[in-house]
């Protein structure tokens, strides 16, 4: 009767794995999209005396606005093509440093390249929990008029970025 | 029409693979030798079709066929050589090929060298490698064929990965695979002795050189993917607890754990059952770890692109090859008796001890890997699990571990005397405890307990191995007589003390620092002055790069000089930090570059890695260990004749 366990270990093994994959990470629908960017005023990350609100996201136009952490690989893995976008210049990036300690993730920036215009400071996750923050990193796309369009979970990949970022912006531009 | 010969190879494969799974299979269990026969051509003629299959591929990416997605995803015009054919398995298809193609070499190696094996037997043996290999055939045609077209052609590759181009990067997947696939071996012939049911001593001989053979490549595999990720990832550590990497080493715990299982089931034909269990959770753990890199359940620092549909179809898999070993496991394993027994003190008990414990730890680790899924599975949110909860779950569970590889090699078999083992080691326990003191009390003070513990358990292996040595050359043969088992066994012990020396030692003394440089400025850390001279733009094939040129100097004498470079790769604007290392044995001196700030100055940083080469030295020792071990006279007699048809029959009972 023992030798059947590891069958039944395996089997409860094997139902964790399919849930996993029903569990698409990258499909979640925010109630937030379609609505206003939610307010906050919080520090900047590179100078505590200086503190900034939602409507910076929309000053220049539509925006990428990123949840990063230095504690995430993810957002390791997601950089080097945030970096890239930043260098087009097709879209500015802001950064919201989600729980997180300041130095540690200024040195961040320092060794892996800034690619942020700004980056708000949120130390105890109080502005990531308004924004529904659900893992990091997550990236919200917001319109000139400082409306949430879309919501990446999980890191931008240069595919993501071509067939997905870039077609929804040149729409937004269109708008305009 | 290349690619279309690959594709066409590929099916042929898959068709052949099929025969290789049903012939034989069919034929053992009907008793139809013509059926048997089939096994050795189909194995060939597989081998051959994903030979020239791989060769189609590799040719389509050195002559830039961008027509085929997977090149034009994985290369582009300007990639140097040698990474074109190393982007054969840069990505999901081509790894997957490269994965089917090593199991082919596996299984070949079988069927040429198992012709001393029971014909039955043997037969079932490569039966059980057919059902992975079309398995696996079937999913990488209907799921993931790397000869897919797309028109139009484009005409510049996305690039290989920058990441990836490297010379590790290189050669780790194929000896990760040699050791994953490798594995499938020790699987198939504890299935194919389920079958029979019969798991005895002789099945234990025959299964042992291949597991070793394996666990050696997958050794090297996981080290040469450490250092990669050590010098290419630039943050200087030298294993993340990364998904990744637990997925390798997650067989490489259970694969230890079967090798020394598997010595007593053949000399004391106790533990069968067990050790049958062992050799089918090892294989399942590497097609696990296929399924979690390539599913995209759980998010890494190095996946690939992953697909929902894959997972499936790999899950799908995993549930037919392991969960029907296990079904056959829990028909058959009741019916296995041990019929021996051992005393508490005795070879038998610490191998037992050794295996509880290294099974606990490949748990452990699992649990880490996996927690964050089932986390989310029950609705509870998101986490990461990280490197603290691995390390103090980890090092508990090894440090015991790696003091019983001092006491269990010098234990006598079934039953041993305690007072005599006590003398032959009292000497080897002191002289360690008194090194570990006198390095750490004396010299350095008595805060660094970790570097404490290592010295303590390195000189002890060390010295324990000595003594078993030298009381062996004493009372056998000498030295001339020790077969090589036996020195490879302890080739590999003394490789965990010299890994275990270097953890203990980077981990206490590695330095790290950001600094902030300008040309001609310099910097002391840990007591090296490290001065940036200059920087210069530098072209490489496909990339281009700001390097620096920074001297190092140790009182006042020039020590190093270190090139690190920023570097842009042209087609995917992606930006890279190439680290620059100077080195040897006794330490790692290495910078990385930052960023611009201001003017001229830039952000650097600087790291000193005492003895991290030791980790790696550790690493090579084990595997040579292994090949040591491999060239045992006894596996080579083996393969001229048949063993006794009576020691066959030993085993059965029940």
């Amino acid at each position: 009767m023992r030798a059947i366990i590891p069958l039944f270990l395996f089997a409860g093994l094997l139902a964790l794995l399919y849930s996993g994959l029903a569990l698409n990470p990258r499909e979640i629908p925010s109630p937030l999209v379609g609505k206003p960017a939610v307010a906050f005023i919080a520090e900047l990350l590179s100078d505590p005396s200086q503190r900034i609100d939602q409507r910076l996201l929309s000053a220049k136009g539509p925006s990428l606005f990123n949840v990063w952490a230095s504690w995430c690989a993810a957002c390791l893995e997601e950089h080097g093509q945030l970096l890239a976008l930043a260098r087009r210049g097709v879209i500015p990036i802001y950064g919201l440093n989600y729980k997180d300690e300041r130095s540690t993730a200024q040195r961040w920036l320092a060794r892996l390249g800034d690619p942020y215009a700004a980056t708000v400071f949120d130390p105890n996750g109080r502005v990531g929990l308004d924004w529904g923050v659900y893992g990091v990193p997550e990236t919200f796309l917001i319109d000139q008029r400082g409306i949430i369009r879309h919501k990446y979970i999980g890191p931008l990949t240069p595919e993501l970025v071509e067939k997905d970022l870039l077609p929804r912006l040149a729409k937004l531009r269109a708008e305009q | 029409m290349i690619p279309e010969w690959g594709n066409f190879a590929l099916i042929l494969a898959c068709c052949l693979a099929i025969a290789q799974m049903v012939l034989p299979l069919a034929g053992a269990a009907l008793g139809r030798n013509a059926w048997m026969a089939v096994a050795r051509p189909a194995a060939a003629g597989q081998l051959a079709f994903l030979g020239i299959a791989f060769a189609c591929l590799t040719y389509s990416f050195v002559m830039d066929d961008f027509s085929v997605s997977y090149v034009a995803d994985n290369s582009s015009v300007a990639l140097p050589w040698a990474y074109k054919v190393a982007g054969v398995w840069g990505g999901h298809e081509g790894s997957l090929l490269l994965w089917l193609l090593i199991l082919a070499v596996w299984t070949e190696a079988v069927s040429v060298f198992g012709t001393a094996l029971p014909r039955v037997y043997w037969a079932r043996v490569i039966g059980v490698l057919g059902v992975i290999s079309s398995g696996l055939l079937l999913f990488l045609l209907l799921t993931s064929n790397p000869f897919m077209r797309e028109f139009p052609a484009r005409l510049e590759g996305t690039d290989l990965n920058p990441l990836l181009q490297d010379p590790a990067m290189v050669l780790h997947p194929p000896m990760l695979y040699m050791g994953y696939v490798g594995f499938s071996v020790a699987f198939a012939m504890a299935v194919a002795g389920l079958l029979a049911g019969r798991l005895d001593a002789a099945w234990a001989r025959w299964s042992r050189p291949w597991t070793v053979a394996a666990w050696s490549f997958l050794t090297v595999g996981i080290a040469l993917g450490s250092w990669w990720a050590y010098y290419e990832l630039g943050w200087g550590g030298w294993w993340f607890w990364d998904p990744v990497e637990n997925a390798s080493f997650m067989p490489w715990l259970a694969g230890t754990a079967l090798i020394h299982s598997l010595a007593v089931t053949e000399k004391r034909g106790a533990f069968k059952a067990w050790t049958a269990l062992l050799a089918i959770f090892t294989f399942s753990l590497s097609l696990l770890g296929t399924f979690l890199v390539r599913s995209g359940v759980l998010t890494s620092v190095h996946a690939f692109a992953t697909d929902p549909e894959r997972g499936v179809f790999l899950l799908i898999l995993l549930a037919l090859i392991t969960g029907g070993a296990l079904l056959l496991f829990a028909w058959r394993a009741p019916k296995l008796r041990n019929e021996v027994s051992f005393s508490w003190l005795s070879k038998e008990t610490f191998l037992l001890i050794n295996n509880v414990l290294l099974i606990v730890a490949c748990a452990a680790v699992l649990l880490g890997t996996l927690y964050p899924l089932a986390f989310d599975a029950l609705g509870l949110g998101k986490l990461s699990v990280g490197p603290p909860y691995f390390n103090s779950v980890f090092v508990p569970i090894t440090l015991p571990l790696a003091f019983l590889i001092g006491l269990g090699p010098l234990v006598a078999w079934k039953r041993a005397d305690a007072a005599a083992l006590s003398r032959r080691l009292r000497g080897a326990f002191l002289m360690a405890v008194a090194l570990s003191a006198g390095v750490t009390a004396l010299i350095l003070g008595v805060r660094h307990l970790v570097l404490a513990m290592a010295v303590f358990i390195a000189a002890w292996i060390m010295l324990s191995a000595g003594v078993g040595i030298i009381s062996r050359v004493r009372t056998h043969e000498g030295i001339s007589g020790i077969p090589r088992g036996f020195w490879g066994m302890h080739l590999a012990h003394v490789g965990i003390a010299v890994f275990m020396l270097g953890v203990g030692v980077v981990s206490t003394f590695h330095i790290e620092q950001d600094v902030r440089l300008a040309p001609g400025e310099e910097v002391t850390v840990g007591g090296l002055v490290f001065r940036l001279e200059r920087l210069y733009p530098v072209a490489g094939p496909n990339f281009d790069a700001t390097e620096a040129l920074v001297t190092v100097f140790q009182s006042g004498e020039q020590v190093a000089e270190l090139k690190p470079q920023k570097r842009i790769y042209r087609v995917g604007r992606q930006a890279m930090t190439q680290t620059s290392i100077a080195g040897g044995l006794s330490r790692d001196l290495l910078v990385a570059l930052g960023e611009p700030l201001g003017d001229t100055a830039w952000s650097l940083r600087v790291y000193i890695k005492p003895m991290v080469r030791w980790i790696w030295a550790g690493a090579v020792l084990m595997a040579l260990g292994g090949v040591l071990a491999l060239s045992d006279r006894r596996y080579r007699a083996l393969r001229g004749r048949a063993p006794p048809a009576k020691k066959l029959r030993a085993g059965v009972s029940g």
